[in-house]
């Protein structure tokens, strides 16, 4: 049976991970995320779950600790944003080389410097190439329900990688909104006991890890990681499928919103999809043939699906809340435009750079995207493919 | 306790042979006469910092530990045996294990003093129940002698070559034995090969059964780093022990400890002189670096006797 309650995006997550009740959490706090281990604190100070809850003294630590953990055999995750990202930077790497299940929960935040602690994107693209699946949430209830379905992927015998669940700072992390809990009984039938195959603390056998692998055999390691990615599309699917039958509620890839008939499209993650959506409903209601996708799963890319759904469009702006510094676009910018590339869309293609540092992305913002990709069609030109949104000067 | 010196070096290896650390390394020395501490039938996971050891003994497809072995990174190996340690806890609390594991975690001077000290000093002031062993070469052996802030004063390293201006490392060794004891944890030792591995076989075997966090410094003495004559390793450790460059002790509960006490203390230069690293010092001119080294040497040996008073 659903329950319904109001709950801010970090509750959300903490509540999820209080239902999974997992064996180890070490933690360090970083704005926005802070609250998702303070509020799993009271829940191991009230014995409302068995965790082990480790106080670390930084990311490098959470990260190295929860890694060691999931070595050891236990389920374990940490959470973080911005800077306590990427000072976990090197630790990620362990966690995917070692094909160790584990869940990051990432409340995304913009990047030093100028130091500021409101939400981008930049955290969680500058390891995007990290060997991790990474799941965006438009919502608290994505969020949470992300975290529901986390382990089922990260620990699937044919996956066995790490997982990172990413929500806006603030935006989603700290509004408070309605949202449809699951059962605890539900959940932990739904996520399972973790079995690990080899693992440290297995008296049957001892095991080691963390090799050298020398040039004979590190290509290989990488292959083999590579190869458990390639798992990963039809993994996702099947677990979203699952829980769709327990939560009523359909995931996929990414959600396609108004894209039946649709001449320009909008790709979007995270919170400004909600915001999008106002608009496109807006521009239909006027009878503007506008659409929207949402990306769930970025890493790994679904290139041949997201083609696919945007095969009939004729425009189409891809919006990167974090900067590359190409000179030609953002992360997700280039990903969406190799993969139309690659699948021979005739389709124009404009990259936008929004909401850098928490800066707001409204309504008349994604209504002025949709305004000037009509202008593209109408030009027959793409224009600048590299644009900026709501910056001034 | 008895000690028993055949007895115990007739336990059985933990750290199997055919790895790849030098011939004569300290460090290889230290882990082995560490691993005898644990008792026969206890199940042990160990950690690694990068290091010497770690590149040499997990070579894939390769490893030399007949316990369950984990290395992550340099600079967490502190962080990492907490994560076991936790993951150890968690699964006895949910009944999915009951037998008796202990947490030891090697690491040299480098993932020790330097890189991984924020690692360690978290996981010793959250007390987890482990061993981490400092094996104490002073300097960065593994990328090739670049100091330390273990290296000790005027150490020639190849990143404090002795030149013509160069006079080797120019500041003091880091006591980190006494910052490990600055936490307050229950059970802090310092310890090199020795009178038979009596001292550091009682050492170890204490840091082991000690419930909560242990420390032990370990010197041991690298070779190719250090330049003496290979199979002189206990001599130089004797030697090191003797000028009480080294000294043997202990904090038990905050308690200091000395272990032993030389009856007539030997002139710092016994020690230096069968170094390479400390050559450019024995030339005319150098007296007085040869001279501030044994006054650092006396003071601090000054500080622990008051210490241990």
């Amino acid at each position: 049976m659903a329950l319904k309650d109001r709950m801010s995006g970090n509750e959300a997550v903490a509540y999820a991970l209080k239902q999974i009740n997992p064996d180890v959490f070490p933690a360090f706090p970083i704005t926005p995320s802070t609250e998702i281990p303070q509020n799993f604190a009271t829940y191991v100070s009230n014995g409302e779950v068995d965790t082990e809850f480790i106080t670390v003294e930084s990311e490098h630590s959470s990260m190295s600790a929860a890694v060691a953990a999931s070595a050891a055999g236990a389920r374990a995750l940490t959470a973080t944003s911005s800077c306590g990202l990427a000072y976990m930077f090197e630790p990620l790497y362990l966690a995917s080389s070692d094909r160790l299940p584990l869940v990051l929960a990432v409340v995304n935040r913009a990047l030093t410097g100028p130091i500021n602690i409101n939400c981008d994107h930049s955290d969680s693209m500058g390891v995007r190439e990290s060997g991790w699946i990474q799941l965006y949430a438009e919502n608290n209830q994505e969020a949470y329900d992300n975290m529901l379905q986390a382990y089922r992927i990260s620990e699937h015998p044919e996956v066995r990688l790490p997982l990172m669940v990413c929500q806006d700072g603030f935006i989603t992390s700290h509004a408070v909104e309605n949202i449809e809990l699951l059962e605890t009984e539900d959940v932990r039938n739904f996520v399972g006991e973790y079995e690990p195959e080899h693992f440290l603390l297995n008296k049957n056998e001892s095991y080691a890890l963390g090799s050298y692998g020398t040039s004979d055999y590190y290509m290989e390691a990488k292959r083999a990681q590579a190869e458990a990615m390639l798992k990963v599309p039809e993994v996702v699917q099947a677990v979203a499928d699952e829980f769709a039958k327990l939560s009523g509620r359909q995931y996929g890839f990414f959600e396609e919103y108004r894209m039946e008939d649709a001449d320009r499209v909008m790709v979007v993650m995270g919170s400004a999809a909600g915001t999008a959506k106002d608009a496109v409903d807006m521009l239909r209601d006027k009878g503007e043939k506008v659409g929207l996708l949402k990306l769930r799963l970025f890493r790994p890319f679904p290139a041949k699906e997201l083609a696919s759904a945007l095969s009939g469009c004729k425009a189409v702006a891809v919006l990167d809340r974090a900067e590359s510094y190409t000179n030609h676009g953002g992360p997700l910018g280039a990903d969406v435009m190799a993969a139309l590339f690659r699948a021979r869309s005739q389709a124009y293609a404009v990259n936008y750079i929004y909401g850098l540092g928490g800066r707001d992305f409204r309504t008349d913002d994604a209504e002025r995207v949709f305004a000037e990709l009509q202008t593209v069609l109408d030009n027959g030109d793409a224009g600048e493919t590299y644009r900026y949104l709501g910056v001034r000067g | 306790m008895t000690y028993n010196f055949k007895e115990t070096m007739n336990k059985e290896e933990r750290l199997a042979p055919g790895h790849r650390m030098c011939a004569g390394c300290g460090g290889t020395i230290a882990v082995r006469n560490v691993l005898r501490g644990l008792h026969e039938g206890d199940k042990a996971v160990i950690g690694n910092a990068t290091s010497c050891l770690e590149v040499s003994t997990l070579m894939y497809p390769y490893s030399a530990w007949e316990d369950s072995y984990i290395h992550t990174a340099f600079a967490n190996a502190g962080a990492s045996m907490s994560g076991v340690e936790g993951a150890y806890k968690a699964l006895k609390r949910k009944g999915k294990l009951d037998d008796t594991y202990k947490f030891i975690t090697f690491g040299g001077d480098g993932g020790t003093y330097d890189i991984g000290l924020q690692s360690l000093s978290g996981a010793m002031e959250r007390n987890h129940d482990m061993v981490y062993v400092c094996y104490d070469n002073g300097a960065y052996m593994n990328t090739g002698i670049q100091r330390s802030s273990a290296t000790p004063m005027y150490a020639d390293t190849t990143t404090t070559p002795a030149g013509t201006v160069g006079r080797g490392k120019e500041q003091n060794r880091k006591d980190l034995a006494s910052i490990i004891a600055a936490h307050n944890i229950p059970y802090v030792a310092q310890t090199t090969f020795v009178q038979n591995f009596k001292d550091m076989h009682v050492k170890a075997e204490k840091a082991i059964y000690t419930p909560g966090a242990a420390f032990l410094n370990v010197m041991a003495p690298c070779p190719r780093g250090w330049r003496y004559n290979t199979p002189d390793i206990m001599e130089i450790c004797r030697l090191a022990v003797e000028t009480c460059y080294w000294p043997l002790f202990e904090v038990v509960e905050g308690e200091w400890v000395l272990n032993y006490e030389p009856k007539k203390k030997l002139p710092i230069e016994d020690f230096l002189r069968p170094q390479g690293r400390f050559k450019h010092l024995f030339e005319p001119g150098n007296e007085e670096l040869i001279a501030r080294i044994q006054a650092e040497t006396d003071r601090r040996w000054e500080d622990l006797l008051r210490k241990c008073r």
